[in-house]
């Protein structure tokens, strides 16, 4: 994922990062400013678009009916899946999802899932037969960089959102009634990513950033601040120290990022 | 992850299958096991069977992928559609791409990239039998089959897991621990710099005991690290005698 950045802008991040302040004016564990409008896609059971930065990610989000897989039949299922749309960047391109679209949505996909935030059990119809499939699709529409935690904010922001359609079943048919109900939630993760720069822990790298970093460390931090997903990225490494220190920041900005949301 | 039914550990502390919580499974390494290969390794790591083959360094194909500053390593993680109870279809899945960058980036950390400009090389990763923590023995087997392979490396890339089952940080969870036990850590080391080059979780873990499976994890690394080395010179080490002969 990189379009050129000249040496000399190179060495101007590093330089700056030594220094402990960063090209757009932020300190080191700053996020950008960041906006999330919920529910602009009347189609959609829910969604969000967030601006954080420049990145721009969309997520909508259905729920229709399917059958459960076999060895959980008294589960609803959730998947996750991204889209880099050619617009948002001159480097993604048309085709079938690349790996680095598919680690993208494995990424918010394990924050949400092991931090077991859809009431997955709420969700059966008829146990092993039939239960809400929750699609959340993750549509990329500004690439600026940090696209983990742009999606894994606006994910949870349109399942926040999602009104669950009412039901009956009549002679084993479901029949889909008026009105609608919020979607059961029971924990709202947030991912903070962090790059690796010149020895230097980075929080929320904008596009520059992420062409001169050595590796990425993204934490999804639960409600009640423990750990719920890690997912380290780019042929770099981080010392176990490193590692610690990450996870301390990443409980530090997830507190502070769900102060401002209104989950 | 679902709600455990029965304990899997009891109150000694032994697990389900006879281990302590900070016991690896028995594991056997063989290095040069695939004549057509450059390099390449087979490892078992409890029920885990994997084989690893490594070509290269050689001109890349297709050649516009080549990079004029160093040399492209791409990684093929795959499992045998027998490999599992269910069996897998052959094709990729998502999970098999997203463990193929995975390990990809877990291993070019350990490789002096830039001693082979334009020239790729290619590491294939076949899962014959899965028993949990395949990412793991991949990449320790991966490691070995680049080092047989006469590539300059930094370290050794040694993988191992730790977690959390009921109540308990463990090291080295099988398949039966990783469905039902609380959180998985992965953990990828080059023991001699002290750098963590993969690193993923999945699963619930406070602060304090993700520390702790952290220091669990690399201590894992660094006994395997040991087999590791050993693997390698018993192979060369044959050689030398029948020389000397």
């Amino acid at each position: 994922m990189s379009t050129l950045l000249t040496r000399v802008r190179q060495k101007q991040i590093g330089q700056m990062i030594d220094a402990g302040k960063r090209l757009d004016g932020r300190g080191l564990t700053d996020y950008r400013e960041f906006t999330i409008e919920e529910g602009l896609i009347e189609r959609a059971e829910g969604s969000a678009r967030i601006r954080l930065g420049k990145t721009e990610v969309l997520v909508g989000v259905k729920v229709e009916t399917g059958t459960p897989f076999p060895d959980t039949p008294n589960d609803g299922v959730m998947t996750v899946n991204a889209e880099l749309v050619p617009l948002a960047s001159p480097t993604f391109e048309p085709g079938p999802p690349d790996e680095n679209s598919i680690e993208l949505a494995r990424i918010v996909d394990r924050g949400i899932r092991e931090s077991k935030a859809i009431c997955t059990d709420k969700l059966v119809i008829e146990p092993g037969k039939k239960v809400f499939v929750v699609f959340v699709d993750i549509y990329v529409l500004n690439h600026d960089g940090n696209l983990i935690d742009a999606s894994a904010l606006a994910a949870v922001s349109a399942l926040v959102n999602t009104k669950m359609p009412n039901y009956e079943v009549e002679d084993g048919e479901v029949k889909i009634k008026t009105g609608y109900s919020p979607l059961p939630l029971k924990s709202h993760p947030i991912t903070v990513t962090m790059a690796k720069i010149n020895d230097k822990l980075v929080v929320d790298p904008w596009i520059e950033e992420e062409q001169v970093m050595e590796a990425r460390i993204s934490m999804a931090i639960n409600d009640d601040g423990n750990i719920c997903a890690i997912q380290k990225g780019c042929p770099g490494f981080f010392t176990p120290q490193q590692i610690l220190e990450a996870s301390k920041i990443a409980q530090e900005k997830a507190a502070e990022l769900r102060k401002k949301l209104d989950w | 992850m679902s709600e455990k039914t029965e304990k899997l550990i009891d109150k000694k502390g032994i697990r389900l299958d006879g281990r302590k919580a900070d016991e690896l499974r028995p594991i056997k390494l063989e290095v040069g096991v695939l004549s057509n290969a450059d390099g390449s390794a087979y490892i078992e790591h409890g029920k885990n069977k994997i084989l690893v083959g490594v070509f290269g360094p050689k001109e890349m194909h297709p050649k516009h992928l080549s990079q004029p500053d160093r040399m492209v390593l791409r990684c093929r993680y795959h499992m045998a559609p027998f490999s599992v109870q269910e069996r897998k279809s052959p094709a990729p899945s998502r999970r098999e791409v997203e463990l193929s960058k995975v390990i990809r980036e877990a291993l070019e950390p350990s490789v002096f990239v830039d001693l082979y400009p334009r020239a790729g090389i290619d590491v294939f990763v076949e899962v014959l039998q899965a028993d949990g923590g395949t990412r793991c023995a991949a990449i320790t087997a991966a490691s070995l089959a680049i080092a047989d392979a006469g590539i300059p490396m930094r370290d050794l890339v040694v993988a191992c897991a730790a977690g959390k089952v009921d109540d308990t940080v463990v090291l080295d969870l099988y398949d039966a621990e990783d469905k039902l036990g609380v959180a998985d850590v992965p953990v990828a080391l080059m023991p001699n710099l002290n750098a963590v080059t993969l690193l993923q979780m999945d699963g619930i873990l406070a602060p304090a005991e993700f520390e702790t499976a952290i220091n669990m994890a690399v201590e894992g690394c660094k006994k395997i690290y040991a087999m590791q080395k050993e693997a390698l010179r018993t192979k060369y080490m044959t050689v030398k005698e029948e020389v000397e002969e």
